[in-house]
Parts: structure tokens; C-alpha cells; sequence
């Protein structure tokens, strides 16, 4: 080989760089998180369900989170009616927060998992939660 | 022709994936098995690829120069485009490669009443840049599913990309730019006619799976929504040589890792290998030092010569008796210096003594 320790170097580069999520996660355990839904508040409810079905809320919460943002603040419009009539309140802090008031188990354990970085609380309070 | 049959190619692979998975349900062959033999075939073949390269002999300093070449002190050498040490070849090869330096001198023809008529040609590079720059900050993005905690340096490109906070899950733009700049360079591909005409199922291929692959990811990011941790989970798995199939991930998503694996074991055989070719381009790793360094061929194969000297010593005794000239006439033997001139030293004839 010509100059083979250039090429040598280039290739074991390439080989460090392309291989280093498989040496770097190799035999460790990868547990998925599980948000908790156990909240005092969830804890009172006779029904334990979302405002919508949970499979619905798993994929789309964001896209109806970002709908909720549209309606109140542009729109001014409060109200947002669930898939079986139910009324409810749009508000971030007062009705998800409400249930969900463990911000820490609920939304971070899934967005951190994932790398996803909402912009909820960058207008919104977070709320407070004892440690 | 070439297009069509990329095309249908790479419809049929969908099908095959979409198929496997939804009707068959060969999520763990689609999810672990593919993805690990892509991923081997990508890594040993890149390797064999470069190693080949590496093998073949440069016979001649045959740099491109663009400029100036380095010579008396008071003419200006242009350092990046004909560079004369090593120093200066780093910066071409950065350029070459992070810039796409010689794309952007790219150059179009055409006939204007008759004559042919050259001019620059941008919307090339333009493109490409597009094209390179968003698919390895996709790549990069993609970081997230295989490093937990998500390193932060993820975070900061998917801020960046996602900056402009258009609906949710937010729009990265690098998705978007990605699709355009394919496209184009497919179009590109169908309109330009001398393009056209040296196009092959080679260059189609790449660009049909390419677009696949990005449509299939921008598809699932924003329309039929998988469930990312459960996607995580599988990808995660991979990685630390755990595999497990969660259950409840969409069909879309299979779809897209076996195309990205096809896309991954399809590389190193390809005109995509230069990625890697660039690096080992003699044109354009080679310093322009030949008036200062002799470049020796590596090639130069011990050949058998017979030189006229050696042949000549083989054949002189013929050469003389047949009356050709030689360069070198043998020493006379003492035998024939006497016949030759024993008389001389005898005496010369009497007549002509003085």
C-alpha cells in the first residue's frame, strides 16, 4: 500500500467515528422510560382517562398542544371540545398541569429519552414541584 | 430507461418492507437483522474500498492546478489552488471537501445563434452544498436514538434546525432543504439534456432511494407519527447488541430503516463512494512540487533490460569479423600487437632510414 499510514489513519478515523454508538452503548441495559401518570390529582379521578384516548394523546398531544396555542392566544377561543363532547378548559397550566402535575416523571421522561426539547416552558410556568 | 427501472426499484423495495412488516410481520428481519448486516457490509466494504485504493500506484505527480505556481519570489503563488507543499494541499483538500471548490468553477455550454458559448454553471454546487450539508446534519440528528443521555451537541443542531418553530413536532428546515436539493438534482437529471444522456440507473438509483429514504423519515416525523420511544427502544437495542422489537411501531418505520439500510450496504459499491474517493483524488492530494521533488513511479516493475553494451559484448567478435563498427574494439592480444607491430620494433625498412 501507498502511503499506507495516511490511508491507515483515515480508515481507523472513519471506523472510530462510525462504530462509536455500538462500543459506546455495548452491554449496557436500555430501559425505556415510563411516565408516570401517578399524581395525586389522577389519583381522585373515578375515570382515569386523557381528555382524548390515550393512543391519540401519545402521538398527537403535541400537535393538539400547538392547536390549543393557535386557539387561545390568536383565536381567544377557551373552549376545546373532546372527541366524546366532553368540554374542556385550554389551558396548559390549568387543565394538563392540573392532572399532570409531575412535569418531571411525565413530560421530561419521554422528551429527554428522545432528545426532544419543547418550547412549552419557555413562555409557560413551569410548575413547582418538591424534589 | 435507466430512470424508470431506478424508480420501479426502489417502489419495489417499499413493497417489500411495507409488506414483510404489515402482512407477514417480519418486524425482527426487517428491525435487527438488515439493519446489522447494512451496517457490516457498509463498514467492511468502505474499508476493502479504500484499502484497494490505497494499493493502486499514483505513476505520476498529476495535480490540477488553478493557479499560480510557486516560482520566483516576486510572482505571486496562489497557495490554495496550486499548492506547493503539504500545508497547502490540507487547504485544498478542506476546501475540496467541506466547499466543493472545484464544483463551483462548474461550467455550462450551450449553442447562442450558432456558436458555443460557455458560462459559469452555480446552480450545481448550489445544490449539492444543499444536499451535503442537510443530509449530515440529518445524519447527525439522528445521534439522538443511539446515545442516551442525548449528547448535547443534538440538541443544540435540532434547536438550530428547528429554530423557525413552525407547528409540532417542529419543522427542520435540513428535512426540507434535503428534499429540494435531491429533487433538483434529480430534475437536473431530467432536463438538462446532455446530462440526460449520460445518466445511468447508477446515478437514478441513489438519487430515487434517496428521496425515498428522506420522505419515509419526514412521513413519519410529521404525518403518521411512530411512537419515537418505542423507536428509540429498538434502535438502542441495536446498538448495545440487545436487539428487541417493541410492538405497536408503525409500518412507515421499517419501511424507512430498510431503505436507509439498502441505501447503507449499497454504498461502498457505488459511485457514493466518493465520500471516500475524494480523499485519495491524485489530482487534488498532490502538492505541485514536481520541478522540486522527483516523484518516483511506485510502479516501475524490474524489467529485464539488455542494453547495447551488454549486447554488444555478446556479440563484438561477429560485429568485428562482419565488419560492423563497435564501440569498444577488444584489447589486442600480445600475440597479435607483436604481428602488428614486432616489425616496427625490429627495424624499420632500410630505405627509408635516415
Amino acid at each position: 500500500m501507498y502511503n499506507g499510514g495516511k490511508i491507515l489513519l483515515g480508515i481507523f478515523v472513519f471506523l472510530a467515528l462510525a462504530t462509536y454508538p455500538f462500543y459506546n452503548n455495548i452491554g449496557k441495559a436500555n430501559a425505556r422510560p415510563e411516565p408516570s401518570t401517578d399524581t395525586p390529582a389522577i389519583q381522585k379521578l373515578a375515570q382515569k382517562k386523557c381528555i382524548e384516548p390515550e393512543a391519540f394523546m401519545k402521538s398527537e398531544h403535541m400537535q393538539l398542544l400547538n392547536q390549543w396555542r393557535d386557539a387561545a392566544v390568536r383565536d381567544g377561543n377557551r373552549i376545546y371540545v373532546a372527541g366524546d363532547g366532553q368540554r374542556y378548559d385550554i389551558s396548559l397550566q390549568n387543565t394538563c398541569m392540573k392532572c399532570h402535575s409531575n412535569k418531571k416523571e411525565f413530560c421530561d421522561s419521554c422528551h429527554n429519552y428522545a432528545g426532544v426539547s419543547p418550547y412549552c416552558w419557555d413562555c409557560h410556568l413551569a410548575p413547582k414541584e418538591g424534589k | 430507461m435507466g430512470a424508470l427501472f431506478s424508480f420501479v426499484v426502489v417502489i419495489l423495495l417499499i413493497l417489500l418492507a411495507y409488506v414483510g412488516v404489515a402482512a407477514v410481520g417480519m418486524q425482527s428481519f426487517f428491525g435487527i437483522v438488515i439493519p446489522y448486516v447494512a451496517v457490516l457490509v457498509f463498514l467492511v466494504g468502505v474499508v476493502y474500498r479504500v484499502i484497494k485504493w490505497g494499493k493502486s500506484p499514483v505513476p505520476f505527480a498529476i495535480t490540477t492546478t488553478g493557479g499560480q505556481q510557486k516560482s520566483l519570489e516576486w510572482i505571486k503563488q496562489a497557495k490554495l489552488d496550486n499548492p506547493s507543499s503539504s500545508t497547502g494541499v490540507v487547504g485544498r483538500m478542506a476546501l475540496e471537501i467541506l466547499l466543493f471548490r472545484s464544483l463551483f468553477r462548474n461550467t455550462k455550454s450551450e449553442l447562442r445563434d450558432g456558436r458555443l458559448a460557455y458560462g459559469s454553471g452555480k446552480w450545481l454546487w448550489l445544490a449539492a452544498m444543499a444536499f451535503h450539508w442537510s443530509f449530515l446534519i440529518v445524519l447527525l440528528r439522528h445521534v439522538r436514538l443511539f446515545e442516551t443521555p442525548v449528547p448535547s451537541f443534538v440538541n443544540l443542531l435540532e434547536s438550530l434546525d428547528g429554530f423557525l418553530q413552525i407547528g409540532a413536532p417542529r419543522l427542520f428546515l435540513t428535512g426540507v432543504i434535503l428534499l429540494l436539493a435531491v429533487t433538483y438534482l434529480l430534475l437536473r437529471r431530467f432536463y438538462v439534456r446532455q446530462v440526460r444522456y449520460i445518466s445511468l440507473a447508477a446515478d437514478y438509483f441513489p438519487l430515487f432511494l434517496i428521496i425515498a429514504v428522506a420522505s419515509t423519515g419526514i412521513l413519519m416525523r410529521y404525518f403518521f407519527k411512530v411512537d419515537i420511544v418505542s423507536v428509540k427502544e429498538l434502535t438502542m437495542g441495536l446498538v448495545s447488541f440487545n436487539p428487541t422489537v417493541p410492538a405497536g411501531v408503525g409500518a412507515i418505520f421499517y419501511v424507512h430503516v430498510f431503505l436507509v439500510s439498502t441505501l447503507f450496504a449499497y454504498f461502498p459499491f457505488s459511485k457514493l463512494m466518493h465520500a471516500g474517493g475524494i480523499y485519495l483524488s491524485p489530482t487534488r492530494n498532490l502538492a505541485n512540487d514536481s520541478r522540486a521533488v522527483r516523484h518516483v513511479n511506485p510502479w516501475d516493475y524490474p524489467v529485464k533490460v539488455h542494453t547495447y553494451d551488454e549486447y554488444e559484448d555478446e556479440f563484438r567478435e561477429k560485429m568485428i569479423k562482419a565488419g560492423i563498427p563497435v564501440e569498444h574494439y577488444p584489447a589486442p592480444s600480445p600475440e597479435e600487437l607483436e604481428k602488428e607491430f614486432g616489425d616496427k620494433d625490429a627495424g624499420v625498412p632500410a630505405g627509408k632510414e635516415e
